[in-house]
């Protein structure tokens, strides 16, 4: 075996710190022997997925709760969204045995030190690496963001394995923590302007189907002029969603673009008629839209600020949510825009989605901004579903 | 005979195999409250892997799979070991947490179900009787 351990990652293996140091060693060991690891690394930050009761069930719960015995987290460590907003779940229709089920889980996320703002944007909300450091993060959308608009290294971890990092403060040092396994592999050249979080995630789709049908994770990307920090959360959300990609470079926006060569083998390009194609392939024939949210990924402040201003004097007519962070919430109160949003009969869903909230089968169809939201409310929800830019869904809703 | 392979997690077992040529999702391909193969179409459909040595050629579908076998080691669902010929983290990570003797790196093409095998996760080896 190629894995060299330092005596104190030894010591942690040998069960010297505690039951639950040791376990997470042993995962993290046997993940570096199979990926063939030199060394353990040290990571700044860890973010945590499989939150939501739903996904994890007695299982899941048990096995945190053995880890919470004795582990505490050593670095830095926030979690994914739960499966409820933990103030408001009852105004959300959420069953009481589901919140209490949902409310153990994130207590024993909090028994090891874990920080538990549940929300898959954690750049947003503290939990913000800068370029170049070593993170273990779950979350496919923020691993993307994370790898490609930061510049930080993540591999895509799972549940067990970030927990494990958590806990030892460490990683195996593979994948997308090398230099040589982050090179672009295939040039996506855009050749039409791409504006809103509704086109970025449409973009991110195309995308990820052609690296799918390629067998290829890293696209280098020409073409973009310029992108907010939400139109990249929502491509980062839907190129992960639908490609399985972790990183990727864009010319002149992400940090790494000019760090390896650019790809000369596969080019692939992307005219209006993909968008328009693949805008329609994400809407349903005859949708009923009875379900409109926005925050997938979860609503930046400035996000929130925008849905305000459409939402000033007006009333919605539909389930209206705006999934956000707790702490985006809190300075939405502070700024006013809450009241604004509430007034109009909109609800917030903080600490949760419409992905991994347990709302199956309880609406007709949904109309979203996000490409990622589009493939879950499908997928896992069974609703129709229709993609437009924030205004629309506003729209849609006070109609 | 005996195959050399890779050790995934330590253990030593003798148990029957039970092998199969398609990959394995433990969410939601098996019910761990049974034991049994609940994928539809998949070979083992029906059957159960509970005390067995389940051999197959890697795993696939959620990582919340991990957190299955976890489940079944607690309700004694679980299989005795598993030998893969190229393990993936989903099942790495589980036999890990569910203390689940493991080895990949094997021609899986050698072993045959109901075939007694002993499996050194310890070793890294599988050696059939």
């Amino acid at each position: 075996m190629r894995l060299k351990l330092t005596s104190e990652e030894k010591d942690m293996l040998d069960g010297k710190q505690g039951r639950s140091t040791q376990k997470s060693m042993e995962i993290l060991t046997t993940l570096g022997e199979i990926f063939d690891a030199e060394c353990m690394i040290e990571v700044y930050s860890v973010q945590i997925a499989g939150v939501s009761y739903a996904n994890l069930g007695e299982a899941g719960l048990e096995f945190l709760g053995e880890m919470a015995e004795d582990g505490k987290v050593r670095v830095l460590t926030t979690l994914n969204p739960a499966g409820m907003d933990r103030e408001n779940w009852q105004a959300l229709g959420i069953e009481k045995e589901f919140a209490i089920n949902q409310n153990r889980a994130i207590d024993t996320f909090a028994k090891m030190g874990i920080i538990t703002t549940c929300s898959c944007t954690p750049y947003l909300i503290g939990n913000a690496p800068h370029f170049g450091q070593h993170i273990a993060w779950a979350e496919s959308s923020a691993v993307c963001y994370s790898n490609s608009v930061i510049g930080a290294r993540t591999n895509r971890e799972g549940g067990p394995s970030a927990l494990a990092a958590a806990l030892t403060g460490k990683t195996p040092k593979y994948g997308y923590h090398l230099d040589k396994n982050r090179h672009g592999q295939v040039l996506i050249e855009v050749k039409v302007p791409v504006k809103g979080t509704d086109e970025f995630g449409v973009l991110g789709k195309i995308i990820g189907d052609k690296l799918v049908e390629l067998g290829k994770k890293i696209p280098y990307i020409t073409g973009i002029s310029s992108a907010t920090v939400e139109e990249l959360k929502s491509f980062c959300a839907s190129v992960a969603t639908y490609g399985g990609t972790a990183l990727f470079h864009m010319e002149g926006i992400t940090p790494e673009y000019n760090m390896y060569p650019k790809p000369r083998d596969d080019i692939f390009e992307i005219n209006q008629d993909n968008l328009n194609k693949t805008r329609s392939d994400l809407i349903d024939d005859d949708i009923e839209i009875d379900f409109v949210s926005i925050g997938c990924p979860h609503a930046s402040i400035h996000e929130i600020a925008t849905i305000a201003s459409l939402l000033k004097g007006n009333k919605v007519n539909k389930e209206f949510w705006i999934t956000t962070a707790r702490p985006t919430k809190r300075i939405a109160d502070e700024a006013g825009y809450s009241k604004i949003i509430e007034d109009a009969g909109a609800k917030f869903a903080a600490d949760t989605c419409c992905v991994v909230a347990p709302i199956k089968g309880r609406f007709k169809g949904i109309m979203v901004d996000s490409a990622k939201a589009c493939y879950y409310g499908r997928a896992k929800n069974k609703f129709k579903v229709k993609i437009g830019t924030i205004k629309e869904c506003v729209k849609e809703a006070t109609i | 005979m005996k195959l050399e392979g890779r050790k995934i997690y330590k253990g030593i077992v003798e148990a029957e195999a039970i092998v199969t040529k398609d990959g394995i999702s433990f969410y939601g391909g098996v019910d761990p409250d049974t034991g049994k193969v609940v994928e539809v179409g998949h070979e083992l459909e029906g059957q159960s892997i509970t005390g067995k040595v389940l051999v197959f050629p890697t795993g696939k579908g959620s990582t919340v799979g991990s957190y299955t076998m976890y489940r079944m080691k607690k309700k004694n669902t679980a299989p005795a070991a598993i030998v893969n010929e190229q393990i993936d983290t989903i099942i790495a990570v589980g036999c890990i947490i569910s203390e689940i003797p493991c080895v990949d790196k094997i021609d899986i093409n050698n072993i045959k179900t109901g075939q007694k095998i002993i499996v050194n996760g310890s070793e890294g080896t599988v050696e059939i009787k």
